[in-house]
């Protein structure tokens, strides 16, 4: 029982984490159609610049994590002007291809300027373990599913409340209706892009912060996440959430239970087996839409 | 009269013209040398691997990130058919294709039956399950330690070296390439465009798109897995190692930066992409003298000009160099294209 109650908190919140990239990674689908394989390198790059900025300035994380977050948005706006915007009208192919070049790229340039060896991560939360009924758990887990959990309502708020979420939403909904409606779309898109890149790289720095470590090996989550969109739906918000929080529990409880089976390595491939049990079962996910083709 | 551009040689010097490049090709061994020559096997090897992407992206608009995954099945199909069964090459590497076929389909009758990009997804997932069983099916893939390949023989001639591999490679290449041009003029070929371009249009005109999807990515996987058993010959010891999900990008970016659905642009593609680490190596080489950083640097380098050639290619020549050969009219001169 307890290593069950363990599994479930470890994944609910790396399962959080996912809920955060996946969201990225469903507001650039539904502004723009475009899958963005450079999603886990926004996460990377996120984690090493508050890497940078805590052991350059010693201000408090909170002070690194804010300005983390800016810088993120300014990339955001950055790349979406400079390497997506030239591409517009291309096919998708094109643009789903640039966003292969951007991550080796941003791999690149990461680890130009940092080296690949894991650099250790300024300890950020108390170490000792809070209990929650019989279960002890670390601070930092439960910091994380809190700020998880604060950034996923302030974008649902953003989202729903203000003009400028609204348009977002008009752009989902049709780009070209938006368009008749006067929205800058093109706004929208650079908008969706550093939103994503804010989001992960928030992702990038509670693992960091939780691990104590960070190293080449973050990118990955970035790939996490396909399995995750595809078990919540492509263009689903709460879907995102939903199916983060999801894959990631199960990627624990595969680890947990069926790595002593199958000899290690459950815990990275049950959530791409879940993907193509899902393609066959529910294609468009818990909460996506299924499009009717109208011929 | 079909265009130019249907003809399977667009000048009527086509066909002489590629017999003599492929004779001058032929008469590289003598002279290359063995690292030059292990270049330009791979650069073969690499170009049906592109071509067959080439078919499912470039012709019929699908996205496959399982090109690693592929290889990797055609590659071990191979350790086991020639190691295990001792069966002669040329039943083991079609028939390693067609278990790549196979292996392929599995994942794409589940993601094909959608519209948009799910094929991406779903071979990303192959991708990873593939490797998954690469690792722990010791039995027969013989886990991270790997498993030894036997050269293929030809009349009792073994072909253990770059040398008489490359003699191997090269008509293999040449038929494959040529199969892939004419597949565009026959109706499953037009078909593929067709979905490509306007998928809903092509269901309307009678075409059936789950079907011609798959039969694309059919193709596309025996290629790969074709490639795949050419790599297993060639390194002779294969691991999990050797199919990481980088290579899978390598592919795609050989037919987006030669061109997307073209014969020539996957073999310009393939051998730039193979070339370009190379160059990169024997460039920082050189530098190496002077900055001794280089040779730290050297991984990294070698991934931002990667992706840089990605980016950059898609800016400036979003077509790929093939468009580029062809509009440079070179083509009239030299009509080997």
């Amino acid at each position: 029982m307890e290593l069950f109650l363990q599994l479930l908190l470890n994944g609910l919140v790396v399962g959080g984490i996912y809920a955060l990239v996946a969201l990225g990674f469903v507001i650039i689908y539904k502004s723009s159609g475009l899958l963005n394989f450079a999603q886990g390198e926004f996460l990377m790059l996120g984690a090493y610049v508050c890497l940078a900025i805590l052991e350059e300035t010693r201000v408090p994380f909170v002070a690194a994590f804010l300005l983390t977050l800016v810088f993120s948005v300014a990339l955001g706006l950055l790349l979406e002007r400079v390497v997506l915007r030239p591409l517009l009208g291309q096919p998708l192919i094109s643009v789903i291809m640039v966003t292969l070049g951007l991550s080796s790229v941003l791999k690149a340039v990461v680890q130009a300027l940092w080296g690949s060896h894991t650099r250790p991560f300024p300890p950020v939360f108390a170490t000792e373990p809070v209990m929650l009924g019989p279960l002890p758990v670390s601070q930092g887990y439960l910091w994380s599913l809190g700020c998880v959990a604060l950034l996923l309502v302030l974008l649902t708020l953003f989202f729903r409340f203000t003009r400028l979420g609204l348009a977002m939403r008009a752009t989902a909904f049709s780009q070209q209706v938006a368009l008749s409606m006067g929205i800058p779309v093109r706004r929208i898109f650079a908008l969706s892009w550093s939103i994503a890149a804010a989001v992960s790289a928030a992702g990038g720095m509670l693992l960091g912060a939780m691990r104590g470590g960070v190293d080449g090996s973050l990118a990955f989550y970035g790939l996490k996440v396909i399995p995750v969109v595809i078990l919540g739906g492509m263009d689903s918000i709460s879907g995102a959430i939903a199916g983060g929080l999801i894959i990631g529990v199960l990627e624990n409880f595969s680890g947990g239970y069926l790595d002593p089976l199958v000899g290690g390595g459950a815990k990275d491939v049950a959530p791409f087996v879940a993907l193509v049990l899902i393609l066959m079962v529910k294609p468009h996910g818990l909460f996506g839409t299924a499009h009717a083709r109208r011929v | 009269m079909t265009p130019p551009s249907l003809r399977l040689f667009r000048t009527r010097a086509g066909l002489p013209a590629l017999m003599a490049f492929c004779l001058a090709l032929c008469s590289l061994p003598a002279f290359a040398s063995s690292y030059w020559l292990d270049v330009l096997c791979r650069i073969g090897i690499a170009t049906i691997g592109a071509m067959g992407l080439n078919i499912l992206t470039g012709s019929t608009g699908q996205i496959s990130l399982g090109n690693a995954a592929f290889l990797a099945v055609g590659a071990y199909a191979t350790a086991a058919l020639a190691g295990r069964f001792e069966l002669p090459f040329v039943v083991v590497i079609p028939l390693s294709g067609a278990i790549a076929a196979v292996t392929g389909m599995l994942f794409g009758i589940p993601s094909l039956r959608l519209r948009g990009l799910y094929l991406a997804m779903a071979t990303l997932a192959a991708h990873f399950i593939v490797i998954f069983i690469a690792v722990h099916w010791e039995s027969v893939t013989g886990g991270v330690n790997g498993l030894a390949v036997p050269a293929p023989s030809l009349f009792g001639i073994e072909l253990d070296d770059d040398r008489r591999l490359f003699l191997l490679i090269l008509p293999l290449a040449v038929l494959l390439l040529l199969f892939a041009r004419n597949l565009a003029r026959t109706r499953p070929g037009r078909a593929f465009i067709a979905i490509r371009d306007q998928d809903i249009a092509a269901e309307v005109i009678g075409i059936d798109v789950f079907r011609y999807k798959l039969i694309s990515f059919a193709v596309s996987s025996f290629y790969v897995g074709v490639a795949g058993s050419l790599l297993a010959y060639q390194a002779r010891l294969i691991s999990p190692e050797n199919f990481p999900i980088t290579l899978a990008i390598d592919y795609l970016a050989m037919i987006i930066v030669g061109g997307l659905g073209s014969v020539l642009g996957s073999v310009l593609g393939a051998t730039f992409i193979t070339v370009l680490p190379e160059a990169l190596r024997v460039g920082s080489g050189s530098l190496s003298g002077r900055y001794p950083a280089m040779v730290e640097l050297f991984a990294s380098l070698k991934m931002g000009v990667f992706g840089l050639t990605i980016i950059l290619s898609l800016a400036f020549q979003p077509q790929g160099m093939a468009a580029r050969w062809h509009s440079s009219k070179i083509w009239r001169k030299v009509p080997a294209s």
